[in-house]
């Protein structure tokens, strides 16, 4: 008989915003030292009350918005109650009654098509901290800087067949997510529960469920659910254990999941609506000016780039990141040329990050400073060489363009004369190789050219020398 | 004499209920869970307070968490009367004049019993009116920060001083401030005398009531009498609302962070249950286990959220009256005395008492305590309320 495994997902996703969810403490959890991100709120001090972080709402209904799904108009925090170290208050802040978001969907694709995967909700919720478990001294240690940081946490129905498809959502709401703002979808910012069951093809009833818990990693993610598909089949085809519904562990070390304590599975977490925290009511005005503040798709920001005359290469390196193409377009409104733009990004930029072990989307330089630099070249103020040298300033040195070209006497290596005093002392001093190039060598340019750019010590502009040697070898033949 | 936590500060000074942070105060809520707690600020009310130049004359007991009768169960110790009945140490203290007022934390009529009982004055707040940030928090959909005083005139003015729009409170009302001076005359109000509640109250109880309804009509107010048929379920859905968010709230004593921890542990399981265990009452735990129970899975639906709408039909039956009454009258407790008893007994006793009191906290409603006795306003008819209770004081000095 042949079997296909049902999966269903639950994705909780860090949102990108400046403040925790419920007070004013900054948001982002992988910053600071252990404990220095938190306040008398967020740690579940008694007196202090939580006020709801409109941006967190309006990233949620974003959210929402990217999967296709229903806005509810009436939406509510509720209190979910347990015990655990990592919780300053013994429950945790989330949605169960009326989450912000139902019933969308997502088109994925892999190598065998293209499936269309239900969103069953987005709720938006409070994370925990974290413990930190220390073997030297056999303690634990609990850091509350994660604690109410807001989250999103999109449960799926259980459509999926394959890790594959599984891959390609998870993949999916990345780009989406990072490129519309909500999440910088760093590492351990999206943390993935996952329920696997399998049953015969063509079924359409469910086996029995398992759930692996808080993975983080995408390939941890693909491994896990290769293993439990095969443990499930394993145990239904030929009878190695008999399954029951559970929560499980993945260990990425051992390359297996482990069960649970079952005591998780039965909690009562005792959900109450939050008395603290007022019915969120979503008019029409609201919601309209979301939508209106959604940020262009990549789908949306290709065509736009296509019709400013960018190769498919080009359009596809800047829409892989959300900063580049605001870098792009910053460029653009402030009248640099589009190819301009791109080569100096991608290639330019693109450059020295890689040289300073950086990627792409790590690039932070104000447009204001790379279209300076970018003019000064195109107005042959300096040359494009002394440019890249200006821009890796800019980067990482924080430097002025203009204060950095005075102080290190840039301007001059562009300047014609200065370049036609090299290139005339180099022909003056190799006077074999302009016998050999006017003798009809024409390699012999390549040794004048190149000890033309060793004299500019890699600072000539090539075409400037190339014209340059050209035009004095002719007055020598 | 009311007990102080504190060393007194006499004068012309307020006083603090232990459920409301005051900064450089222990604050410990009348409970060994929050032994040595120093809070990390003030409440926003007394920040107020003192803003508006009020001197903190220090802090005063509270039964713990505020849940009991009068203070009795309090680890700071009970305040007994003259009488040897017991009293509210608060309310004993402005009633001698050792202090002009005091703030107290109202989450089920003890500060109104009280005051009833020690003759001086408390209003309780329409909800949302003055802002529970710093507030130990139990029952966050009902609790108000009230004002205590002699007179009404004090009332009013230490209540201007506090309330208004505070955006650390998300259910704080938008009104920046508040003027709690009504312009209706009292003699062309009208105020119905809750048939209910005051037919179940003991003989001396009833008799203020009847006492103060001659007065008011002495003074050219229409007396009736209403009813208010979902009295007895107010109470119950308030009970429930209470105890599932204070059993909520509570979770947060877990002896991990702050407060008492017991010294008798092994694993992270025993120091949760050993510190709460030996951290709370007999009370305090019989809150918890019943709030724990009634939002629990098989619960959840014929118990929380059946309270949460009979909160919604109490209102309304309410707000009905409120159509033809500018307040409605009713004793503030079930009787003029009462003696220590034994904790077991504690629930019980505060689930009887509480029908008196639970309809403002259950609907929001602002009550004041005057003449040993309870009137009920609509929302934001606070300072009407105040009147009534102003031209009450005036009749009775005649």
């Amino acid at each position: 008989m042949r079997y296909e495994a049902v999966i269903g997902l639950e994705t909780h996703v860090e949102l990108a915003t400046k403040s925790k969810i419920f007070c004013s403490c900054g948001g982002h959890s992988a910053k600071g030292e252990p404990n220095t991100r938190v306040c008398p709120a967020c740690a579940g001090m008694p007196g202090m009350l939580p006020v709801t972080n409109k941006r967190v709402v309006e990233l949620a209904m974003r959210a929402g918005l990217l999967l296709n799904c229903q806005i509810s108009r009436y939406t509510t925090f509720d209190k979910k109650s347990y015990y655990y170290p990592d919780l300053p208050c013994s429950y945790q802040i989330t949605q169960w009654f009326h989450p912000i978001c139902r019933e969308g969907s997502v088109e994925v694709t892999t190598k065998d098509g293209a499936r269309t995967i239900g969103i069953k909700q987005i709720h938006m919720e409070e994370d925990a901290g974290k413990l930190v478990h220390d073997d030297w001294t056999e303690t634990t240690l609990v850091d509350f800087n994660r604690t109410s940081v807001p989250l999103i946490e999109i449960v799926s129905k259980p459509d999926f067949r394959t890790a594959d498809e599984v891959m390609a959502y998870l993949e999916k709401l990345k780009t989406m997510f990072r490129f519309a703002n909500i999440s910088e979808c760093e590492e351990g910012a999206m943390r993935c529960d996952v329920n696997i069951s399998i049953r015969p093809e063509g079924s359409e009833e469910l086996g029995v469920r398992t759930e692996i818990k808080n993975m983080s990693s995408l390939s941890s993610i693909r491994r896990a659910i290769q293993y439990e598909t095969a443990r499930h089949l394993d145990a239904v085809e030929r009878g190695t254990e008999t399954l029951v519904q559970e929560t499980r562990r993945w260990d990425d070390v051992k390359g297996r999941t482990f069960s649970m304590r079952n005591k998780e599975t039965a909690a009562d977490y005792r959900y109450f609506p939050d008395p603290n925290l007022m019915p969120i009511l979503i008019g029409d005005d609201w919601l309209r000016r979301v939508k209106d503040e959604m940020p262009a798709s990549v789908e949306e920001k290709t065509a736009e780039y296509q019709s400013k005359g960018l190769s498919a290469k080009e359009i596809a390196s800047l829409t892989a990141e959300r900063v580049l193409c605001d870098l792009f377009d910053a460029l653009i409104s402030s009248g640099r040329e589009p190819k301009e733009a791109a080569s100096w990004i991608l290639t330019e930029c693109g450059g020295i990050l890689r040289k300073h072990g950086q990627v792409m989307g790590e690039l932070d330089i104000a447009p204001e400073k790379l279209s300076r630099i970018m003019e000064k070249v195109s107005g042959n103020e300096i040359n494009r060489a002394a440019g890249r040298k200006v821009l890796e300033a800019v980067l990482y040195e924080g430097a002025d363009p203009d204060e950095y070209c005075e102080a290190h006497d840039l301007s001059a290596q562009g300047d014609a004369d200065a370049v036609r005093q090299v290139v005339l002392k180099v022909l003056d001093n190799t006077p074999a190789a302009v016998r050999d190039y006017l003798g009809g060598k024409k390699k012999a340019f390549q040794a004048l050219f190149g000890g033309c750019m060793k004299e500019l010590k890699g600072n000539g502009d090539p075409q400037v020398i190339r014209a340059l040697l050209e035009e004095e070898l002719a007055k020598r033949s | 004499m009311g007990q102080f936590v504190t060393e007194i500060r006499p004068g012309g000074a307020i006083a603090v209920d232990d459920t409301i942070q005051v900064k450089g105060y222990e604050t410990k809520a009348g409970s060994r869970i929050l032994e040595g707690f120093q809070p990390l600020f003030g409440a926003e009310a007394v920040e107020r307070l003192e803003k508006a130049g009020y001197e903190i004359a220090g802090k005063t007991a509270v039964g713990e968490f505020g849940l009991d009768l009068l203070g009795e169960f309090s680890h700071s110790g009970a305040t007994l009367g003259a009488s040897g009945g017991l009293r509210g140490a608060a309310a004993e203290l402005a009633a001698a004049g050792t202090v002009k007022g005091a703030l107290c934390a109202d989450l089920n009529g003890a500060p109104r019993r009280a005051a009833a009982l020690s003759g001086v004055g408390f209003v309780k707040p329409t909800y949302g009116t003055v802002s529970r940030y710093g507030l130990i928090p139990c029952a966050c959909s009902g609790e108000q920060i009230g004002v205590m005083a002699k007179s009404a005139g004090d009332m009013r003015g230490l209540l201007e001083a506090v309330a208004g729009h505070d955006p650390k409170d998300g259910t704080s009302l938008p009104t920046e401030s508040y003027d709690y001076a009504d312009g209706k005359a009292v003699s062309e109000m009208r105020v119905g005398v809750v048939k209910e509640l005051t037919d179940a109250a003991s003989d001396g109880a009833r008799a203020k009531v009847q006492a103060q309804a001659d007065a008011l009509r002495g003074l050219g107010v229409a007396v009736g009498e209403v009813s208010l048929p979902l009295a007895d379920a107010a109470r119950t859905a308030w009970n429930i609302l209470l105890c599932a968010e204070t059993c909520n709230n509570l979770s947060r004593y877990d002896g991990v962070k702050f407060g008492y921890r017991s010294p008798d542990y092994r694993n992270i399981d025993e120091l949760y249950v050993n510190s709460r265990t030996e951290g709370f009452n007999f009370l305090t735990k019989a809150v918890i286990l019943y709030g724990s129970d009634v939002l629990s899975k098989g619960r959840y639906f014929a118990c929380y959220d059946k309270a949460l709408k009979v909160r919604r039909l109490v209102w309304e039956q309410s707000k009905a009256l409120f159509e033809n009454y500018d307040a409605l009258l009713c004793p503030a407790c079930g009787k003029t005395e009462y003696q220590p008893y034994d904790i077991k007994e504690a629930f019980g006793a505060v689930f009887a008492e509480s029908f008196y009191t639970a309809i403002p906290n259950l609907t929001g409603f602002p009550s004041v305590v005057c003449g040993g006795v309870q009137l009920i306003g609509d929302a934001l008819q606070d300072g009407r309320l105040l009147n009534l209770a102003e031209a009450l004081e005036g009749g009775a000095a005649k």
